[in-house]
């Protein structure tokens, strides 16, 4: 256990800092369980591995000499496809099943994935180098790496595209009447079969992004994918389905606490603490829709 | 009832006789004792209760540090032991192994009991989809976690005290397949007893509406902690167990393994047969036979393999060997089949 962060007010600073643009990293791939949960009412435990495999898309390109940048780039348009073929194969069966049923068969899917990544890539933690240097702030106080300035630039830069996407453009106007009552969606002449396809696709999409943005920024393993998942989740559930802004907070809430709890508890601390977190948000809002006899939807 | 008699007879001597019979499978057959324990008591609360849980692991993986640390604490200091890591310094007589494992066991069973029954109150407030994943933050947040505290060994892992040198190369294969089949038939006798209450009666009311149970003046959560409670005795008992059989214990690998056998406890039930005695029993002896056949096969790609399964299984075979069984001979079930009626529905098909 290490005190430091009271002893050195700078330290603070640099936690905020560096929270916050993780945060916006994890609101971006919430934005996209939000987005599938809203719509197919979906939970979707391969969302981390999703993310990785994107990651693993721009560490590729940087193997291959091209800047890693352009992951952001190519790994989506990738990633959505890898979107589209697992609805196909999978999703599409459970769409209007059971929620366990749809936990259960992708945490198979995310197993599946999670070998599949360990054959393919090797078990070693990987990070592709953008060169990007670092800037440092207040007499090189708070050291903040480039990488995660541009990485949470990026972030933003999508998120806002998405958003106006999905106001303006006709594909995002029908995934919104599908949310809303997608039987309605259907007698309107929407498909909602093509729609869901689009939703699963673009969600993948949108993990894409966010793991060429990790694999620039932080490091990128097979495994490391469950936690992306949890992170997503946590912070789709304190913000609620369909509220932006508030993904948006939380995720960087999200990202604070993280590096808090990595700097006072300990790194090897960190994952765990994520999770127990998760424990204790679900906990405190049962406890507090239980007094107006209420449970969570 | 002549009939069940002479069934359970016939697996009762089959049990005791097999690990003679086919002494090359001891460990096997324990393994799926312990297996059959686990889907057993997962059924309690996926299957009888509705609240389908990720999080049975965390007594499973208590119970096994426990049993271990009880074992190697009361005779000598724990920190050292799992300082010193595979190079023992200090050796159990046989009576010190005996006791410690029985303790051990004692102590693996009641603490998650207590944890249950602490946390229950807080956690089966949740319902749904919210409870599966809020499990199995708490699974893998407990592994995270034990493998971050130094006493019980940490990353690096606890190894249990090895079998003491008594009665021979086969007694300790001998001793724990016994003890295992012990456990299995203990969780089954008591959850037949309990499936012959009310108070099973009272869990498929929850299954079925909660709502519902509760206007009807059921406390619902007072039986939802109990039956919690019931499957983290038999979870802890199953987990001590199965760390003195693998003889090493790793927070992440081997004790709160969500990834293997937290997912296996769920993955058995589902494929025996959510909601009925046998069910988890013949899933987890299918799944066994399946796993071990094929992992050797699988190699490296055992994982590939139990995604796919994981997928087809709850794709294509939701309701089990025991629901796909029950549609085809309802006769069997003790329901009573109005063979026009049947007809018609055939026809409609």
């Amino acid at each position: 256990m290490d005190f430091m962060v009271f002893q050195y007010p700078m330290i603070t600073v640099q936690a905020c800092l560096d929270g916050i643009l993780l945060g916006i990293l994890f609101a971006l791939i919430a934005y996209g369980m939000a987005l599938q949960w809203g719509v197919m009412n979906i939970i979707n435990i391969a969302q981390g591995d999703l993310v990785i495999l994107g990651g693993y898309i721009a560490y590729f390109m940087y193997l291959y000499g091209i800047h890693p940048a352009w992951g952001v780039i190519v790994s989506p348009i990738i990633m959505y496809f890898v979107g589209v073929g697992i609805y196909k194969l999978v999703i599409n069966k459970v769409v209007d099943r059971d929620l366990f049923i749809s936990i259960l068969a992708t945490f198979g899917i995310s197993i599946l994935f999670m070998q599949l990544m360990n054959f393919a890539f090797g078990a070693d933690v990987v990070l592709a180098n953008s060169g990007y240097g670092t800037t440092f702030l207040f007499d090189s106080a708070v050291v903040l790496p480039n990488s995660k300035i541009f990485s949470a630039f990026v972030s933003i830069v999508f998120a806002i595209g998405l958003v106006i996407y999905m106001k303006k453009s006709k594909l995002g106007r029908a995934i919104r009447a599908t949310a809303q009552n997608a039987r309605a969606a259907k007698i309107l002449g929407v498909d909602t079969e093509k729609v869901y396809a689009a939703t699963f696709g673009l969600n993948a999409a949108l993990c894409g992004v966010a793991g060429a943005l990790i694999s620039i920024t932080f490091t990128i393993h097979p495994y490391m994918g469950l936690p992306y998942t949890i992170r997503s989740f946590m912070i789709v559930i304190v913000a609620g389905l369909g509220n932006l802004p508030g993904v948006a907070m939380s995720g960087m809430g999200l990202g604070v606490f993280e590096e808090f709890a990595d700097y006072i508890l300990g790194t090897e601390f960190r994952i765990g603490s994520v999770f127990l977190l998760l424990v204790l948000i679900l906990v405190y809002r049962r406890f507090k829709l239980s007094r107006k006899r209420e449970y969570l939807k | 009832m002549n009939k069940n008699i002479l069934l359970y007879g016939a697996i009762l001597i089959f049990g005791l006789v097999a690990p003679f019979v086919f002494p090359a499978f001891k460990v096997q057959l324990s393994i799926l004792c312990v297996l059959i324990v686990l889907a057993t008591t997962w059924n309690i609360q996926g299957g009888e209760m509705g609240y389908n849980t990720f999080g049975n692991i965390l007594f499973y993986g208590l119970g096994m540090y426990l049993c271990a640390s009880v074992q190697v604490g009361m005779f000598f200091p724990l920190a050292e032991w799992t300082e010193s890591g595979g190079e023992k310094t200090f050796v159990h007589t046989p009576t010190q192994f005996f006791q410690g494992m029985a303790a051990g066991l004692v102590v693996a069973a009641v603490v998650p009991t207590i944890v249950a029954g602490l946390i229950g109150y807080a956690i089966l407030g949740l319902r749904g989809h919210y409870f599966a994943i809020c499990t199995l933050g708490l699974g893998v947040a407990a592994g995270e976690i034990s493998g971050g505290i130094e006493i019980i060994g940490a990353g690096q892992g606890f190894t249990t005290p090895p079998f003491p040198n008594v009665g021979g190369l086969e007694a300790r294969g001998e001793f724990f397949y016994f003890l295992s089949f012990g456990a299995l038939v203990l969780t089954f006798i008591a959850v037949r007893a309990i499936y012959s209450t009310r108070f099973k009666l009272i869990l498929n009311a929850i299954r079925d509406n909660e709502d519902k149970a509760e206007a009807m003046g059921i406390e619902t959560m007072k039986y939802k902690i109990i039956g919690w409670m019931v499957s983290a005795f038999f979870c802890g008992l199953a987990g001590g167990i199965m760390g003195g059989l693998v003889g090493y214990i790793d927070s992440t690998d081997v004790a709160f393994d969500g990834r293997e056998m937290g997912v296996f406890m769920v993955l058995m039930a589902i494929l025996g047969g959510k909601g009925t005695l046998w069910g988890p029993v013949i899933g987890a002896t299918v799944f066994h036979i399946f796993k071990e056949g094929f992992w050797t096969f699988f190699l490296g790609w055992q994982y590939v393999a139990l995604g796919i399964l994981i997928v087809v299984i709850v794709i294509y075979f939701p309701e089990g060997i025991m629901g796909w069984l029950r549609e085809k001979y309802p006769e069997r079930f003790g329901e009573v089949v109005d063979e026009a009626d049947r007809k018609a529905q055939v026809e409609l098909k």
